[in-house]
């Protein structure tokens, strides 16, 4: 156990010299990304049409998804409580006899 | 205590290795044969594609590793060795850092052989003229694959389809040391290094380096525990 | 099943069928237009993936160091959360990706990072189903590494150049914005909640199933 921190405390300096040159090399945004969202009220014209499959396609697929997987664990769960309920009846079945 | 039992286990598989040449020689093959598949397949008129060296030479050094992992694990499990291993009097974490050395040792003779042959077929010479560079990039990246690759190695000896779950546990946790060792050697082969970009690849896979390290050392004991 | 399940889930559920209603009375965003409200969805399925990458390390860590099998299972459940939830997660942002900056996927730090840990994920699955007896032990030490990545993913999109939003963005919204985005959280989570203890169940069905097996061999 002893070994273990000291092996960790000594790869813990290793990260500590490396961190350094980590920062050293900070990398210039390409693109600058958004550092908040901004609401308005009214939809500039050009942006209606085009987007609508994507919005829609992503809350459809995020609720199939959910129902199929929803529907997975039911019937998963179906499965094997009905053969603990079946096995339940032959053991004491059993243990009867 | 500890270092002598690395050093004993590093030695063992070093000897073993030397006297038979089986996986070494296997490794060294495959690995070449990797890169001129690629060489085959992807250059076009005497010329490869642009900044390619870097990613297929790291490819090669993965698949070549993943092999030797498996082969080396393999021995041990056919021999029982690691069974005796693991009731040696040496602690659990001296038999990992063993055989991860071992790993490395192998997979740095590959490497040797590999980095000119891919500098020649994908004319990426600039790879050589920053050695020192080039030797810390290939030293970190291997550490961290190998680091992660011995321990699932190791974990797998007894498991059913362990061939093929080797590559599908590992490959996805070395990614990010990937990205790192081939951006860093990519870095290289540009006209004029920036040695910023370098230090800051460099030091991220050092880090990755460290992590894995730390984990394996931790895992390695209550894993291989029945 | 305990008592608290089934008023959840309805809960859940209904919570589920107002969110669209919600979010379609949030504000617009000034640059991204429609498209944006993908957001509401893709972010709480981002965190609910995070979550299960942790629980699934935190609970492999206890099942390693105790050996406890609620925690195995525990584990287990979570991994196949991951899975679930980072599905949606990488599906949603390149449909919002398309739109907002013009191509389906960048391999930038965080969505690559989040691809990987997806995978880590999956190879967990496959792990447990084909690795044969003493696969949980294996599982439990790939979901430290699969857990060491989520920091990671988190963190990167702040220091690395990319394009993806930075973690600003949450606590700067309006509230307007704010509360959708943290409906949909609290129903992802109470979602989260609910799929985690049928997926328990089911381990302990099976758990209880080996037992009978054992007790009527005997």
């Amino acid at each position: 156990m002893n070994a273990m921190i000291r092996t960790f405390a000594v790869l813990l300096i290793t990260l500590a010299c490396a961190a350094p040159a980590f920062s050293a090399a900070a990398q210039p945004p390409a693109q600058e990304p958004q550092e908040q969202f901004r609401p308005v009220t009214e939809l500039p014209p050009q942006e209606q049409y085009p987007v609508l499959p994507l919005l829609v396609g992503a809350y459809v697929f995020v609720v199939v998804v959910l129902f199929v997987y929803l529907f997975s664990l039911a019937r998963r769960l179906a499965v094997v409580q009905r053969e603990v309920e079946r096995l339940d009846a032959d053991l004491k079945r059993t243990s009867r006899a | 205590m500890f270092a002598r039992a690395v050093w004993l286990i590093l030695r063992k598989d070093l000897t073993v290795e030397v006297r038979s040449g089986e996986i070494a020689y296997t490794t060294l093959f495959f690995a070449v044969s990797c890169i001129l598949m690629f060489s085959f397949a992807l250059v076009r008129e005497g010329r490869g594609p642009e900044d390619g060296a870097a990613g297929l030479l790291w490819i090669a050094i993965v698949f070549a590793g993943t092999l030797a992992l498996g082969r080396t694990f393999e021995r041990e499990r056919q021999s029982e060795t690691l069974r005796a291993l693991l009731m040696a009097p040496a602690a659990r974490p001296a038999v990992y850092v063993g055989k991860l050395l071992g790993i490395v040792a192998l997979l740095a003779g590959v490497e040797i052989v590999l980095v000119p042959l891919v500098a020649l077929l994908f004319q990426a010479r600039g790879m050589l003229d920053h050695p020192f560079w080039l030797a810390a990039i290939l030293v970190s990246g291997t550490i961290g694959f190998a680091s992660v690759g011995t321990l699932f190695a190791a974990m797998l000896i007894r498991a059913r389809s362990r061939d093929v779950l080797l590559p599908v546990l590992l490959y996805p946790v070395i990614v990010p040391v990937m990205i790192a060792g081939v951006r860093g050697t990519a870095a290289l082969l540009q006209p004029a290094v920036d040695t910023a970009i370098l230090q800051f690849w460099l030091a991220l896979t050092v880090t990755f380096d460290v992590v894995f390290v730390t984990l394996a050392l931790w895992t390695f004991e209550p894993v291989m525990t029945d | 099943m305990p008592k608290w399940f089934m008023p959840a889930a309805a809960v859940c559920g209904v919570m589920f069928a107002v969110s669209p209603l919600i979010i379609a009375n949030a504000p617009y965003e000034a640059t991204m237009g429609l498209v944006q409200k993908i957001f509401y969805y893709h972010m709480p399925s981002a965190w609910m993936f995070l979550t299960a990458a942790i629980v699934c390390g935190v609970a492999s860590v206890r099942f390693l160091a105790t050996g406890n099998l609620r925690s195995d299972r525990t584990a287990w459940a979570a991994a196949e959360l991951a899975v679930l939830f980072g599905l949606l997660t990488l599906v949603t942002g390149p449909l919002w990706a398309r739109k907002s900056w013009g191509v389906w996927w960048v391999w930038d730090a965080r969505v690559t990072s989040t691809l990987v840990g997806w995978m880590i994920a999956w190879a967990y699955l496959i792990l447990r189903r084909y690795g044969g007896p003493g696969s949980e032990k294996l599982a439990a030490g790939l979901a430290l590494f699969g857990a060491a990545n989520v920091p990671f993913i988190y963190i990167s999109v702040n220091y690395w150049r990319t394009i993806h939003p930075p973690t600003t963005v949450v606590p700067t919204l309006v509230v307007d914005m704010g509360f959708p985005l943290m409906w949909c959280v609290a129903t992802f989570l109470l979602l989260f909640i609910v799929l985690m203890k049928l997926r328990v169940r089911i381990e302990e069905q099976r758990a209880r199933l080996d037992a009978i097996h054992l007790a009527l061999d005997a």
